[in-house]
């Protein structure tokens, strides 16, 4: 029984920092992107080995709740707890506990310096909705630690 | 349902891949980044080290290990618990020193280069160099300096990957600062 989860985890930290430290100088945002787009990378793959023999989805909501149970459960051993939409294209993905934020502490202001440890999963869902024919944006926010949400923009 | 079946009942499978996709995406990053696989080689290693302290803890938290008296005992206590545990692989322990300070482990499947194909004008580039950072930082955290480093890897054409460890010596308790 292989326990990958601490030894993601740690990783992770280790690509935050050094991205941070690297790409982050002048501009926390770039860092962003960085991070991000590693994420979108790896999301991609995995959506693209994930969904391999599964059937053809019937539409945007339809991929939304595949993200949101198989390809959540796939990555972090469970469901997203709360999926709400507009129906004009916007998704809101909340996690109560998210699997990466559960070992950070609270921190006392209310600009969660954790949102940096969001980029990469952000990533992931772009990437595995970009894969499955879903361009969009991905917005991370943390209300109350470890709980947080992924704002989902359907680019038409 | 017909989707049931799509997320694969093999949870642990997935996790790993996704932890072996993402060590990709870092090490491709690094490799634009550096554009010298020393440097790359070097970051890697740090990193490895970064985690090797920590992850210790969660060996000796989850894997119930006793203090261990040579270096055999490390050396089994590494392949057969730390790689299994974290890895998923058990690599064999091989090539004793004629003293018994060095050792090999050998890796017949190494999951962080599932699936790599180094591009040509890599030659110098250890894909897998966090591993020997890991290694080295976790043993320090208990009292033992080591070299790490590869020997051999697949993904340069070898027929097995090999991790060779060398001891060093035992590190002693520091005294801090200021007291006798």
């Amino acid at each position: 029984m292989a326990e990958t989860d601490s030894v993601f985890e740690f990783l992770h930290m280790q690509i935050v920092d050094y991205i941070k430290e690297v790409h982050g100088k002048e501009n926390e945002n770039h860092a962003t992107s960085v991070l991000e787009h590693i994420g979108f990378t790896v999301g991609q793959r995995l959506a693209e080995r994930f969904t391999k023999e599964t059937a053809r989805f019937k539409d945007d909501l339809d991929v939304m709740k595949y993200i949101c149970k198989d390809f959540w459960t796939a990555l972090y051993k469970k469901q997203i707890d709360n999926l709400r939409t507009n129906h004009q294209g916007v998704f809101v993905l909340q996690d109560n506990r998210f699997a990466l934020l559960t070992q950070i502490s609270e921190g006392e202001d209310d600009n969660h310096p954790a949102t940096q440890y969001l980029s990469l999963p952000c990533g992931l869902i772009r990437g595995a909705l970009a894969n499955l024919g879903i361009q969009s944006i991905v917005v991370p926010e943390i209300t109350t630690m470890p709980m947080c949400k992924f704002t989902i923009k359907i680019e038409k | 349902m017909s989707r049931q079946n799509s997320a694969r009942a093999d949870g642990k499978k997935v996790s790993s891949e996704l932890f072996t996709l993402t060590y990709g995406a870092l090490v491709s990053q690094l490799v634009k980044d550096f554009e010298n696989d020393d440097a790359v080689n070097k970051k890697l290693y740090d990193m490895g080290y970064n985690i090797g302290v920590r992850l210790i803890e969660d060996l000796i938290a989850k894997g119930n290990v006793q203090r261990c008296h040579d270096l055999r005992e490390t050396a089994d206590v590494i392949a057969k618990l730390g790689f299994k545990m974290f890895l998923g692989v058990t690599p064999i322990v091989s090539k004793w020193s004629p003293g018994g300070d060095e050792f090999s482990l050998m890796l017949d499947n190494n999951p962080l280069t599932e699936f790599v194909e180094l591009p040509s004008g890599h030659d110098k580039l250890c894909y897998s160099n966090i591993l020997c950072g890991v290694l080295k930082g976790a043993l320090e955290m208990v009292q033992m300096d080591v070299e790490v480093h590869f020997v051999q890897d697949v993904l340069h054409g070898d027929d097995t990957s090999e991790i060779r460890v060398k001891f060093i010596k035992k590190l002693e308790d520091a005294i801090p600062a200021g007291e006798e």
